[in-house]
Order: C-alpha cells, then structure tokens, then sequence
C-alpha cells in the first residue's frame, strides 16, 4: 500500500519539480509569455489549462485500449479540442472580461505541446487514476510557472498584484515587464536563476565528494 | 476592418511580427534556430501551412456559419492543420528526402505550431475578407522565417563566441529573442 | 496488473472507423452540452457588457432598443435577431417619458496590438458625438491606454462635430485625429502625445461608423423619435 501512495505523490510532484513544463521541459511557451502579463491571467490561463490537461488525460486513459495506434495523435487532438472548445465556453460564461484578456489563447490551448504530450506519453499507457494524477501534478507545475512570470511581470510592469497597486502613486512603472520582450526576459531570467542554483548544488556535491 | 491588404502584410511581417510581438511559433523558433540552413526551409513549410490552412478556414468558417455549427470550428481548424502538415510531409519525402531527414520531428510538429493555429483564429476573429486573409497568412509565414532566420544567424555566431557558461541553451536564446523584440517595436505603426 | 498485450497486425479498417466514430460521437456530446449548458450564461453576459456601455455614453437613458440599419436605408427594431449582413446595428435610448435622448453605436479600428473596440454616443439635437467609452483593447499600459481615462483627450467627444452634408450622404467633415496640440476645428481629434497610434485608431474607428451609419441613421430619425 505504502509503495503505491509513494508512487502516486510522485507522480503528481514530478510535474511541479523534476518536469516542469515551464522551466525544464521548454513546453507551452507560447501562452507563457502571452497571457503573463498579469497575475489574475497567468493562474486563470493555468487553471483552464489543468482543466483541459486532466480532462484530456482522462478520456484518453480511458480508451487506450481501443484506440488503434495508427489514428491515435488524431484521435488525441480531437478529445483535446473537445475540452478547450468547452472550456472556451465555460470562460465566456463566466466572466467576458476575462475572455476578453485571454484572447485567442484560451483557443490556443489546443496546440499546447504539454497536452499532446502528456497523453501520448503517459495517459495513453496508464490507468486513470495515475494518469489524471499526473496530469493534475503537470497542470499545477504550469500554473506555478505561470504564475512566477505573471507576478513579476505585473509588479514590476504595473505596480500591482492581482489588481492591487502595491506601490504608491510614484512608482514608475517598468512598461517594458507588461510588453513582450519582458516576456522574453522574465522567462530567461527565471532559467538563468534555476541554472545558477544547479550550477552550485552541483559545486557543493562536488566538494563534498572531494573532501570525502 | 477595412485594411487594406498591404498594410495587413506590412502589419503581420514587422509590426505585429507573429513570433516576437504576438508570441505565437515559439516552440519551433527556440527548437529549429540553431542553424541556418534548417531555419529557412522551415520557416517556407511552415508558410505554406498557414497558407493552406488559411484557405480552409475561410471556406470552413462560412460553411459552419450556414450550418449554425460555429462551435466545431476549433475541431475542424486543426483536423485541416494536421492534414495539411501530412501533405508537406509526403511531398517533401518525395521531392527532398535530405531536407525531410534534416528537419526530422520538426516538421509534423508543425501541427502543434501555434502560428499556424493562430492565423486561422485571428483572421476569423478580424473577420477578414478571403484577400486579406490571404495576404495576412503570406504576412504571417514572412514574419515567422524572418524572426527565425535572423535568430538563427545570431545564434550560429553565437557558437563562436564566449557566452557565459550558466546563459547557455534556453536562457541564452530567451535573451535574445528579447532584444530582437525590442527591436522589432521600432516598426510599430509601419504600414498605417 | 497484467496489460493485454497489442496484436502486431494492422488493425482492420472497420475497428478503426468504429472507435474513431465512438470518439466523435463522444466529443460530440460533450462539446454540444457545454455549448447548450453555457449559452444563456453568454448571451446574458454579452447584453450586460453591451448595455453597460451604451448608459456609459447615453446616461440619461433609462431604457435601451436595438435597432438595425439596413442596406436599403430602412430603420427597423432589432427585436432577438442576430445583425444581418450589410446592416448596422446601433442602440436608442429613451428616457423614462419614451422619448429618445441619443443613440449609442459601436465602433473598431487597428490600433497598436490588436482591435480598438468603443462605442460612442450621438446627440441627434446638436448633430455631435458627445461621448466614448472603451469596449475592449489590448493597447500598451500607461501609453494606449490612455484613452480610456485621460481628461483631455475624453473632452474631445464632448461635442464632436458629426454632421451631415446637406444631401446626407456623408459627413460633412471627415473625423481625423490630428497631432497633439493642433486641433482647430470641432471634427478634429487632438491625439494623446505620446499615444498617437492609439488615439488614431479611435479617429479611424469613430469616422468609419459615423460614415456608414449616419446618412442611414438620420433620415430616419423620426421613426425613433418615441419608443415603439
């Protein structure tokens, strides 16, 4: 018992950490820098994303047994145009302003490499549980990775954190955050950040071992 | 819209550049632009695709209109897209096999290519006539092989050179995808 | 766990059509429900954002009709139709007696980003616009979207000069956005400095719709002039 719950944490953390698709896998960069222009967009952009991520996975996982491999990247990116066509709804439902904000990348979710890939390379051979499992654990790393763009973009390009102005009314806003290169360079600072951290644990095992 | 179709091109190709102002195509622009000689031909498959799938869209998005089945147009967009990339893969087999090895995973990965995508949706959201939406796709596909060409050139003189060890890879292409698009703001309000 | 293993065979034709039949009938269903389940939703949220601008540049107005302007040149009430082709469609507002105070329409043009969306009231009494607000835009923070919320340039629609030729055919002056600080005429629109991209959009936007609408609009002011 004990083996499979391990193995199910895992599973959904391997997605936050070890294969974020943000920061280590280089997936799904296009609504990455699109929609982080803002707090209240990364995480509602992640959280649709999730959605159609575990929907998908689902599906999938569902019927890997009688889907012929020969149709099956087809038969994948029906299901997931399926979600998003859906949740495309479900967000014009809900609040148009943020429909509004999101644009065509609620659409664009459907060419979002994480999908496709998650199902191919894992929904499609395991059972449901750990599939949606896994699937929620990359949709929660994507939002997180979301959300470190979409906060220091908004704060440093606007001044305010999911709409409230954290700065007083003299703070010069850095308009270039909110525009795309800071897209471009938030996202290439968070990796050159990551790459330091691993460039040094990795100095520290060596010395470790050396000493040793 | 009344734009007229230069000023859609213009627009697509520098303004409004695909890849560095609209962030659609990014997967293949920090993948495929390690090299010259791939960077091109890709950027033409892709332009091609856009093209195709340009065509079909505008057709689709008035036949689903008829029918009163706006909300399969996502389904049928990108069941075109991936047709259409089937057939560059079949002709480029046949036609140059060195090409169709070089740029190996790339190219049915085309279908996952948010340009391509993108096109379809934004000239049907613009609600562009079957001209503009033409020369806005030509535009598009321009613009796209432009920002990869020239990030393909840099990063090729790049090899050369003393990058910092940590900036390498991804971090490094970030950055300079980041001033090419600062760059590219400069165009802003060419083409009217 | 034992998984079956996968025949190495080609799977027969019909195995295939009939799982790619099962999948579509699935993702059939599914996409119908949620369109069905959310349309009320969206239609309801449409009309709210709608209505919200049009009492934004029509504020004495206690109640709003949809009309179409058709090709033809007739006015008619829109009642639940969708715009048909070649028609505008724009909206009177009526005061609580019934009688029409302004009429609210929309208006788009290409800014910096993408489309700059606003609707803007017009007074048929001094044949003026007397006031915008912004639908939707994607234009740069702190610069574009200015528009929305700069005293100055807002001032310019106090009374935007929209009248018509005396055969009412066009606008007598076209509307255009002329640099910052060089307005002299009433049809004229000082941009934001700084902003110009932006604030040329509403000018093309603005002169645009009066130009199609208007010469269609104005003969037919009677048939508004009391709500039906």
């Amino acid at each position: 018992m004990t083996e499979t719950t391990t193995n199910r944490w895992d599973e959904f953390m391997e997605g936050i950490w070890k294969q974020n698709p943000i920061f280590v896998m280089t997936l799904g960069m296009c609504p990455t820098l699109a929609v982080t222009v803002s707090a209240v967009n990364a995480l509602s952009m992640g959280l649709a994303t999730t959605f159609v991520l575990m929907a998908s996975c689902a599906l999938v996982s569902m019927m890997r047994n009688i889907v012929p491999k020969e149709v099956r990247i087809a038969t994948y990116i029906v299901i997931i145009a399926t979600f998003v066509t859906s949740v495309d709804y479900l967000i014009q439902a809900i609040s148009l302003r943020l429909y509004d904000a999101l644009g065509a990348f609620i659409q664009l979710i459907v060419v979002n490499c994480i999908i496709l890939g998650r199902a191919e390379a894992h929904a499609s051979k395991n059972p449901l549980l750990p599939a949606v499992t896994n699937a929620l654990g990359m949709g929660v790393g994507f939002t997180i990775g979301l959300l470190s763009l979409g906060t220091v973009r908004e704060i440093l390009g606007s001044g305010t954190l999911f709409g409230v102005p954290l700065f007083g009314e003299h703070f010069q806003p850095w308009v270039i955050m909110v525009l795309p290169p800071g897209g471009f360079f938030v996202l290439g600072a968070w990796l050159l950040l990551f790459a330091w951290r691993a460039r040094r644990a990795q100095r520290k095992l060596a010395e470790a071992t050396h000493h040793a | 819209m009344h734009e007229a179709p230069f000023q859609i091109f213009v627009n697509a190709f520098l303004a409004n550049n695909f890849v560095l102002a609209m962030f659609l195509g990014l997967c293949p622009f920090l993948g495929v632009s390690g090299r010259l000689d791939t960077a091109f031909p890709m950027g033409v498959a892709t332009t091609f695709v856009m093209l195709v799938a340009s065509v079909c869209a505008y057709g689709l998005n008035l036949l689903l209109g008829a029918l009163h089945l706006e909300f399969l147009r996502l389904i049928s967009y990108i069941v075109i897209i991936a047709s259409a990339v089937q057939l560059v893969e079949m002709v480029m087999k046949k036609y140059s096999p060195s090409l169709f090895r070089a740029l190996g995973i790339f190219l049915p990965l085309i279908t996952t290519n948010c340009a391509v995508l993108g096109v379809a949706l934004f000239q049907t959201a613009r609600d562009y006539d079957f001209v503009q939406s033409l020369t806005f796709s030509l535009g598009a596909g321009a613009g796209f092989t432009l920002a990869l060409v020239l990030m393909a050139s840099v990063r090729q003189r790049l090899q050369l050179s003393n990058v910092v060890g940590l900036a390498e890879g991804t971090a490094l292409s970030l950055m300079l995808a980041g001033i090419l698009s600062l760059s590219f703001m400069g165009f802003a309000g060419l083409g009217g | 766990m034992s998984e079956q293993t996968m025949p190495a065979a080609q799977t027969p034709t019909v195995a295939m059509i009939r799982t790619l039949g099962l999948v579509a009938a699935i993702c059939g269903l599914i996409i119908v429900g949620a369109y069905e389940g959310t349309y009320d939703a969206v239609t309801a949220n449409k009309k709210l954002a709608i209505e919200r601008s049009v009492y934004q540049v029509v504020p004495e107005a206690k109640s709003v009709v949809e009309y179409h302007a058709l090709p033809g040149g007739d006015v008619v009430p829109a009642g639940d139709a969708k715009t048909p082709d070649g028609a505008i469609r724009f909206f009177a507002g009526y005061d609580a007696d019934g009688k029409l105070v302004g009429v609210a329409a929309e208006a788009g043009a290409k800014g910096y980003a993408d489309t700059v969306r606003i609707m803007f009231g017009y007074r048929p009494d001094c044949q003026c616009i007397n006031g915008i607000s912004v639908v939707s835009m994607r234009e740069t923070p702190g610069v574009g979207d200015k528009i929305r919320s700069d005293k100055k340039f807002l001032a310019n629609f106090d009374k935007l000069d929209v009248r018509l030729k005396d055969d009412m055919s066009a606008l007598a002056h076209d509307v255009v956005t002329v640099k910052h600080g060089t307005k002299t005429d009433p049809w004229q629109i000082d941009a934001i400095s700084g902003a110009t991209i932006t604030s040329r959009a509403v000018g093309r936007g603005i002169d645009a719709a009066a130009q199609a609408l208007l010469p269609k609009l104005v003969p037919n002011l009677n048939k508004l002039a009391s709500k039906s």
